[in-house]
């Protein structure tokens, strides 16, 4: 069957050839692929910056960098991270391609919107990556004041700018999800016949929207206070630099949500197509995220309970966050239901989304500790903290990601790649991950405070631990780009539908007509029917 | 399908009540109300801008989803600006910055 | 559910094409709905923009009000009166444009604009007096900033704001800063007023650059009573400009005024 298939003479990726038929698409899918292309050139950056911050703390002396160079890594580890590859990962690159198909549209609602998110997340970068050229900046991704305004040396306004232009590129891509899921569904396609991937992807958009705007004057009034002298938070002129942790964290605890929604939503649908069956609790998995969402705006002061907040005002945030636990564990509790009796099988996408659930439960329960106002006192500012944001962002968010990645490479190239490396690739990046952060968990309980590129000797096991186990990760995210690659010229046709989901973006071809489908469609079932897919298919042979 | 068009007298209506109430606000302010200077004041200018919302932005006439968006930001408007409150509410109850006192 | 059926239904009616209606959309309606909830939406992230600073200002006017009521007596009713009543005129005249458009009047919509643009460029002129006025006392942050500045006596220096000045020195009320913590907190004062005033400016800068274009566009003849979306969406935004102004008013020039 599979040799029979060929590739579409007539698709997106051969609809117009050159540069310029790319810089000037207003196609969805090829803006999707660039941003790819750009997010990967990021991961990577970002990624050499942590090998920088592992190789330093493979021994207990500071003796790889200096300190202040050290303070650069994190820094620059951080930043392109978060804002440059985190924050747009998901909803730019596979939620540009595939938002459009699932709700049965030809494009999003504003196309040449679309592509100007590109161009300004492009300039971003380029500002963020020419101050790093520059010299870098020390302040931690978080540019905390006083110092970011009016102690440091090093390039803050050229990076914040760089945020600050970034930022706009991702409240332009949420106001095109949010306008095209309103405007653009096909005929039948109610709200609740929506993929979760589409709901999760709404309530992202959300939090771009509502939050990145906070991000940006915040960004201003650090601006006018470092280039003007203009006094706000400097405690010298009377400011109160606690106040720009409220901003600042006002948008920065969503933007967690930003990088782990999407991922949810990529779980809802790995994990229904390959147990091929129904998400247990549809809607309430819907609703979770429209919940995660809104519940994300009101518990941001837990980043601030040693900094001086009052008592009560801690007491408040710290009952808010425990909140946010619950539509959380709605989903992972339905999704297990889910698996439940179900046909699961183990292809690579699948592999991700079972270490996805394990890593996002430890990552989450963490976040439990953390929030809890007396354990937090001592854990504020260690690697306990670090382990647990990277189980979130990276266990969660990365491996959501990859996952999806590699279950929507066929739709995005019309080829397969190589299961057999792929599933390897999986496992590896399961166990570096673990053997990376886990250790920081218990090096972190223990003391080891966050941000210094020095440490007492006895740490140096399980941080050498957890620099061995970086680079395991590291090889398990480099094996991908080899075999994607080989799979562009070498890989199997793929067909229409290799796994048998049933969402309607696996109902157009592979790769995609530019126009997406050949008339548009009329939905008469709702997301997660297997019943109508394996009819089609036997249909087919 | 052009959309609802509103009457000149309306504007010119909605116009001079704007232009009433800025004065009426000017005027509150020179009258010493002790605490509620500020509520009336931004009471009016919640009015104001619900005045040109309604009629000039024509959310009267908008889509349900159009009147949701309005409301989606007022109400993140207000936990921005409430839980800040919670805050810095309960932090006057300690203490002012060290250096002025 | 309905939204669906509507969208259906939108379809059956699908008639000629105008020109003005993009590929990917069925009909003139949805795409002009489409760009209704857009700018909106893009409005929502631009009342957060002004909340994070409407959020620091009320934190330090809590906290320093007193200084706050000196620095904003200092600022000139008269000036900040009449660009508040400049702008509330500009949005009627907006609205007019909006109108005009509607009914496919296309001069009218022209002369309209040009009339929303020059009430916009009067209110940006009075704003550069204001400033200026602030350069010459010494109430620019990070520039010159001395909250008690003594100008040079020359014959009508102290035009423009006597009231402000003779209150801070009269001290026929009882203030609860010394004249240091009055410098530090005043600064914080017109750190906020330039911040808030100035991106307000910005904002209507790029309104008036918005407007130039549309009015190019209706002087060619670009729209209709189908498709006048554009003239529609400038006029969003430019009210949502007024309203913050609506806003700011109040919050910057009328902080205690009764003393």
């Amino acid at each position: 069957m599979l040799d029979k298939l060929k590739i579409p003479e007539r698709n997106y990726l051969n609809n117009g050839h050159g540069l310029a038929s790319w810089l000037l698409t207003k196609d969805h899918k090829r803006i999707a692929i660039m941003y790819l292309i750009s997010i990967t050139v990021m991961f990577f950056l970002g990624g050499l910056f942590a090998v920088g911050i592992r190789l330093e703390l493979a021994t207990p002396a500071g003796d790889f960098v200096q300190a202040d160079t050290y303070n650069k890594f994190f820094t620059a580890h951080g930043v392109i991270m978060v804002f440059f590859f985190l924050i747009p990962s998901i909803p730019a690159v596979l939620g540009n391609f595939l938002i459009p198909p699932m709700i049965g549209a030809k494009d999003l609602a504003f196309p040449r919107i679309n592509l100007l998110s590109l161009y300004i997340y492009w300039i971003g970068g380029i500002f963020t990556l020419y101050a790093m050229l520059a010299g870098g900046v020390d302040t931690g991704w978080t540019f905390y004041t006083p110092y970011s305004a009016t102690g440091s040396n090093s390039n803050v306004v050229p990076v914040a700018l760089g945020v600050f232009i970034a930022g706009f590129s991702s409240i332009l891509t949420g106001l095109n999800f949010i306008v095209t899921i309103h405007r653009m569904r096909a005929p039948g396609m109610t709200w609740f016949r929506l993929p979760l991937f589409v709901w999760a992807h709404y309530a992202t958009s959300l939090v771009q929207v509502l939050g990145t705007p906070v991000i940006a004057i915040t960004i201003v009034m650090l601006g006018v206070e470092r280039g003007l002298g203009f006094g706000i938070f400097d405690p010298a002129r009377g400011g109160d630099p606690v106040l720009f942790q409220h901003l600042f964290w006002f948008y920065s605890h969503p933007a967690v949500y930003i990088m782990i929604l999407p991922a949810l939503g990529v779980m809802s649908e790995l994990i229904s197509t390959f147990t091929k069956k129904t998400i247990f609790g549809y809607s309430f998995v819907a609703f979770s995220s429209l919940a995660i969402a809104v519940f994300g705006f009101i518990v941001w002061a837990h980043h601030m309970f040693t900094s001086g907040i009052s008592t009560y005002a801690a007491m408040v945030f710290s009952f808010l966050s425990f909140s946010v636990a619950i539509p959380s564990a709605v989903k992972v509790f339905n999704w297990t239901a889910t698996l439940y009796k179900g046909a699961i099988s183990f292809e690579t996408p699948m592999l991700y989304a079972y270490g996805f659930m394990g890593l996002f439960l430890i990552g989450g329960l963490t976040g439990l500790f953390l929030a809890t106002l007396g354990l937090d006192i001592h854990l504020h500012d260690t690697y306990f903290v670090v382990a647990h944001f990277h189980y979130i962002m990276v266990g969660g968010a990365i491996m959501g990601y990859m996952g999806g990645l590699h279950f929507w490479w066929p739709k995005l190239t019309g080829r397969m790649y190589s299961e057999f490396f792929s599933r390897i690739s999986a496992i590896l990046v399961f166990v570096g991950f673990n053997l990376t952060f886990f250790p920081q968990f218990v090096v972190g309980y223990l003391g080891m405070p966050r941000r210094y590129h020095s440490y007492p000797d006895e740490f140096q096991v399980l941080n050498v631990l957890s620099s061995a186990g970086a680079s395991v990760l590291g090889l398990g995210y480099f094996l991908p780009v080899i075999y994607l690659l080989w799979s562009l010229k070498k890989g199997a046709i793929a067909g229409p539908n290799p796994w048998g989901a049933s969402g309607l973006e696996w109902q157009m071809q592979s790769p995609p007509l530019t126009e997406n489908f050949v008339e548009v469609p009329i939905v008469t079932h709702d997301a997660y029917e297997y019943e109508h897919v394996v009819a089609k298919e036997k249909h087919l042979v | 399908m052009s959309g609802h068009v509103s009457p000149v007298s309306l504007y010119i209506t909605i116009f001079m009540a704007l232009m009433v109430l800025t004065a009426a606000t000017v005027g509150a302010a020179f009258v010493d109300l002790g605490q509620f200077n500020f509520a009336v004041a931004m009471i009016i200018a919640s009015f104001k801008a619900t005045l040109v919302i309604w009629y000039f932005m024509h959310v009267k006439y908008a889509s349900k989803l159009t009147k949701l968006t309005v409301a989606t930001g007022l109400f993140f408007l207000a936990i921005l600006l409430g839980l800040f409150l919670v805050d810095y509410g309960s932090k006057a109850l300690t203490q002012m910055p060290p250096f002025l006192s | 559910m309905s939204n669906a059926a509507a969208h259906a239904d939108d379809r059956g009616h699908a008639h000629a094409h105008h020109p003005a209606l993009q590929h990917h959309f069925d009909t003139m309606a949805q795409q002009k709905e489409a760009a209704v909830v857009g700018m909106w939406v893009f409005l929502l992230t631009e009342i957060l923009f002004f909340g994070g600073l409407f959020a620091a200002y009320m934190v330090y006017r809590i906290w320093y009000f007193d200084a706050f009521a000196e620095a904003s007596r200092s600022l000139s009713l008269f000036w900040g009166g009449l660009n508040t009543a400049v702008l509330i005129f500009s949005s009627l005249t907006m609205a007019m444009a909006v109108r005009s458009a509607q009914t496919n009047k296309r001069s009218a919509t022209v002369n309209w604009l040009i009339l929303t643009m020059i009430l916009g460029t009067v209110f940006l002129g009075v704003k550069v007096i204001e400033y200026a006025d602030k350069f010459e006392h010494h109430h620019v942050p990070g520039y010159n900033f001395e909250w008690a500045h003594e100008a040079p006596a020359a014959e009508g220096e102290h035009a423009i704001a006597p009231a402000a000045e003779g209150a801070a020195t009269e001290g026929h009320r009882q203030l609860s800063l010394s004249p240091a913590q009055l410098q530090l907190t005043t600064q914080i004062y017109f750190s906020l007023y330039f911040t808030m005033t100035g991106l307000h400016a910005l904002h209507m800068i790029i309104g008036i650059g918005i407007m130039l274009v549309i009015t190019r566009m209706a002087y060619k003849g670009k729209f209709d009573e189908e498709y006048y979306t554009p003239v529609e969406m400038a006029g969003l935004y430019w009210h949502f400009v007024d309203i913050v102004w609506i806003f700011l008013f109040p919050l910057l020039y009328l902080v205690e005024r009764h003393v």
